[in-house]
């Protein structure tokens, strides 16, 4: 038996509301707050980046797991938003855990799906049992180009899974992945802000892919929306988890527990990392819960996991995610956001 | 140059790791080869908590060329919980509003970015708790 042993999930305290991004711009606020269903999103701070704050999520893993870091085998981090484009994030992560120097390290990059891939090849090398432990990480601190609708939503979290055998929290019950070569997002090399294809983000993308995914998953373990308490999608604004969920049997009540996107925007590879946080931080003993993924390129992770008996007793020995995401927020102008983001051209 | 620098001091800025005194428990941080208090030269390496207390602090306003975009900003004196004390700067807060007492804990942060092609450098800092 395989199964998430530790989680963990870092919001940054600054936010900025989508009425200030759209007065900038000159765009409609409430077409945006209606039709996509976002309200505001997370800044990440200066000095805040995917490796800083994969750390902090990987440390409340490490503490809810209570396990030596240093038999953590494993570290890989998920992100588009790698702060070197040459040194993995995950050396510093596994430095700063104390999991150096037996451990497999690797970045992983998927668009928004590079988290659950991480995830995937960290349950993977736990079940092969090639390592004790491991750690999958999805962290971004992505942007949007100034007044482009991904303005709106880009923006920051990590959230973190150890992997073990033992004193397993949630069982992983069955995976699944559903990929094709779908150009609908993509970022050229030394480009600094990412290209989409509008609409076609949608139905041939998102929509395909995470239904393939999680009707895949479901078919294989024989299963479908009501043997679930919950359910986390991708989620790149508020609107297209709410609509999946439903196009797959989910009640609304099902998929708000993980649904953050509305205050929290697009963590991209963060986003349905998070969302499986705040159901862990919740969930009872015996419920399922099915995650499935979404990164452009594009495809999708599914896993089905099952908490165990251990679960409540580990809940509150780190920060909790909805109250992150919550409670002790800032409020930025649309200046300080974009000096925050080095959107602005200075001096030298 | 800088590298080697960064590179030796991983550990403490990483892990916050300090060395014990076995024979009077004194903790130093960053370690030293002598104990200060007991002349002692063995030592035990221990993790610093990440909880302390505001001792006293100062607000930056005309900083160091690498720190010019984020004034105004805090540094304080913090003892964390068992007594040790660092310096360390205090983020995500007005530092107006920051008093001596206050509760705050370490954070995993950048430092610094060496210009725009060099090595980007990391450590702990403060934040209220
Ligand atoms: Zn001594």
């Amino acid at each position: 038996m395989v199964g998430v042993i530790g989680y963990g999930a870092y919001i940054p305290r600054y936010r900025i509301r989508v009425e200030e991004i759209a007065k900038t711009w000159g765009a409609d606020a409430p077409s945006y707050k209606r039709g996509l269903l976002l309200k505001e999103k997370s800044v990440p701070a200066p000095d805040q980046d995917t490796i800083t704050m994969s750390v902090e999520a990987s440390r409340y893993a490490v503490r809810r797991a209570g396990i030596d870091s240093a038999r953590i085998g494993a570290v890989y981090v998920g992100s588009e938003s790698h702060p070197y484009a040459v040194k993995p994030s995950g050396t510093v992560l596994a430095e700063a855990l104390g999991a150096t120097p037996q451990a497999h390290t690797a970045d992983f990059e998927f668009a928004c799906k590079a988290g659950s891939e991480g995830m995937f090849v960290a349950m993977g090398l736990v079940q092969a049992g090639l390592v004790e432990y491991a750690l999958g990480v999805g962290a971004d601190t992505s942007q949007g180009a100034p007044g482009d609708a991904l303005e709106y939503s880009a923006s920051a979290g990590a959230g973190a899974f150890l992997f073990g055998r033992e004193k397993i929290l949630a069982e992983v019950e069955e995976t699944d992945t559903f990929m094709t070569d779908t150009p609908d997002f993509w970022r050229r090399e030394h480009q600094f802000y990412p290209e989409h294809a509008g609409r076609f983000t949608g139905e041939p993308a998102y929509f395909k892919h995470t239904l393939g995914a999680a009707k895949g998953i479901l078919k294989k373990a024989g299963a479908t929306a009501k043997d679930f308490a919950f359910a986390v999608f991708h989620q790149p604004n508020g609107k297209f988890p709410l609509k999946v969920g439903e196009m797959l049997g989910f009640t609304k009540q099902q998929v708000e527990t993980g649904l953050l996107s509305p205050t929290l925007g697009n963590t991209y590879s963060g986003a349905s990392p998070i969302g499986l946080t705040a159901i862990l931080d919740v969930a009872k003993p015996g419920d399922r819960i099915l995650m499935v993924s979404y990164g452009s390129g594009a495809g999708s992770d599914a896993f089905i996991f099952r908490a165990t008996d251990l679960l409540p007793k580990v809940q509150n020995l780190a920060p909790k995610t909805r109250p992150q995401l919550d409670d002790n927020k800032f409020y930025l102008d649309y200046g300080t956001y974009a000096k925050f983001r080095g959107k602005i051209r200075k001096a030298g | 140059m800088f590298s080697s620098r960064y590179w030796r001091e991983i550990p403490q800025r990483y892990r916050m790791e300090a060395a014990k005194c076995s024979g009077c428990g004194h903790v130093s941080f960053p370690p030293r080869l002598i104990c200060p208090k007991c002349k002692g030269r063995k030592f035990e390496k221990v993790r610093l908590p990440d909880q302390g207390k505001i001792l006293t602090y100062t607000v930056i306003h005309v900083p160091a060329t690498p720190f010019k975009d984020e004034v105004p900003f805090a540094i304080a004196v913090v003892e964390l919980d068992g007594g040790v004390r660092i310096t360390s700067q205090v983020v995500d807060c007005d530092p107006s509003t920051l008093t001596i007492g206050q509760r705050v804990r370490t954070e995993f942060r950048k430092l610094q970015e060496i210009g725009d092609a060099g090595i980007l450098c990391y450590g702990y800092k403060c934040v209220p708790a």
